[in-house]
């Protein structure tokens, strides 16, 4: 493996942090990082995909989901993050969901300086919500993926990562 | 038109062992229920989502029927859900929505084109496999066992008398008898799943 690679996020990776989680579905609507991780969890036998046309709708299959004893596991974009408030409120915190947001950090930088609104708007998004969140990066990063999960069983709410790689290994 | 109440009345002796998802019709069917455990009177917990949840229910549990009420506004609101619904044919969704062709919890208002919107044609065309529209009650009763009978996902969409609500929220009288909470370990514990 390559200096650059060890800095990517796999999307192999990724899908092996939700199995040994026990995600049995996943409910997504694609955004510009997640293409080749589609393509892995589609022919995935033990995963479910659920392909919605708003990310709000995500979470309330999300809850019906877990309501009848699935796993869910919501990926979307922030940009789609930000439509889905309502959602979010009444479906997710309202019925005291365990749900981990896979969300597509869009323009996220290092440095803090991004003409991208839709990251000026993530954190503040999920801190008035009160949404705990992990950043992960690359793969050594992938374990904090755990940790969300283990937190989101504990305090059953959902928990977010927000996934920080948008031009490299997710995509490749 | 039918009345809400009404709909459920003929709905209930065809329930089985369904999971019930009464959406707005909560009110009634609390009261008409014989297998509370089996159902889930959530109220509103955001609009526009009902579909999506007893969809995501059905998908979870293939070997038992959920039976949704569901309303002309909420389906406005998350219309999108219907081809994700329709792309998985869950044999065991049957997607009743309630017709009121208003806002009927914010003073009556009209929803988009009001009384002129084809609800079973649009599910059709999003590809449920079927697809029926009553505006009375007598054929509705005729309907009922059949439309239960077919495999899913079935809509059917119902033109009801509007019931109007102009009260400020919080004067308005709580119907639930449970929290949600309860209503969803309710569910779990009935179906045998853990906490």
């Amino acid at each position: 493996m390559t200096q650059e690679h060890k800095n990517l996020l796999s999307p192999e990776v990724v899908l092996q942090q939700m199995k040994k989680n026990g995600v049995t579905h996943v409910v997504w609507l694609p955004d510009s990082e997640t293409n080749w991780l589609y393509l892995l969890m589609k022919a995935d036998p033990d995963i479910t995909l659920v392909s919605v046309s708003r990310e709000g709708m995500a979470f309330s299959v999300a809850a019906g989901l877990h309501a009848g004893g699935k796993s869910p596991l919501i990926l979307i974009q922030n940009t789609g993050l930000l439509e889905s408030g309502d959602s979010l409120r009444g479906w997710a915190l309202g019925l005291n969901l365990p749900v981990i947001l896979l969300v597509g950090y869009r323009g996220w930088t290092r440095h803090g300086v991004t003409p991208d609104t839709a990251a000026v708007y993530t954190e503040r998004f999920l801190h008035a919500f009160g949404i705990n969140y992990f950043l992960v990066e690359n793969d050594a990063d992938s374990p904090r993926m755990t940790m969300a999960f283990e937190e989101a069983r504990k305090t059953k709410r959902p928990v977010a990562v927000l996934v920080g790689d948008e031009f490299h290994g997710f995509n490749r | 038109m039918i009345e809400t109440e009404e709909v459920l009345k003929i709905f209930s002796p065809h329930r089985g062992d369904a999971i019930v998802v009464p959406g707005r019709g909560g009110r009634y069917w609390i009261k008409l229920s014989t297998k509370p455990d089996l159902d889930l009177p959530l109220g509103d917990p955001a609009m526009g989502g009902h579909a999506a949840f007893a969809f995501g229910l059905a998908l979870a549990q293939p070997n038992r029927k959920v039976v949704l009420f569901d309303s002309d506004g909420d389906v406005l609101m998350g219309m999108g859900i219907l081809p994700t619904i329709a792309e998985h044919q869950p044999g065991n969704f049957y997607h009743f929505m309630l017709d009121n062709e208003c806002w009927g919890t914010t003073g009556g208002q009209p929803v988009p084109n009001a009384g002129k919107v084809a609800y079973d044609a649009i599910a059709r065309g999003a590809g449920y496999p079927r697809a029926f529209a009553f505006d009375n009650p007598e054929t509705l009763t005729l309907n009922m066992a059949r439309i239960l009978s077919e495999p899913g996902p079935v809509f059917v969409g119902l033109k009801i008398v509007p019931e109007v609500q102009n009260d400020p929220i919080g004067r308005r009288k709580p119907w639930a008898t449970r929290t949600r909470d309860q209503v969803l370990k309710d569910l779990r514990k009935e179906l045998g799943l853990p906490g």
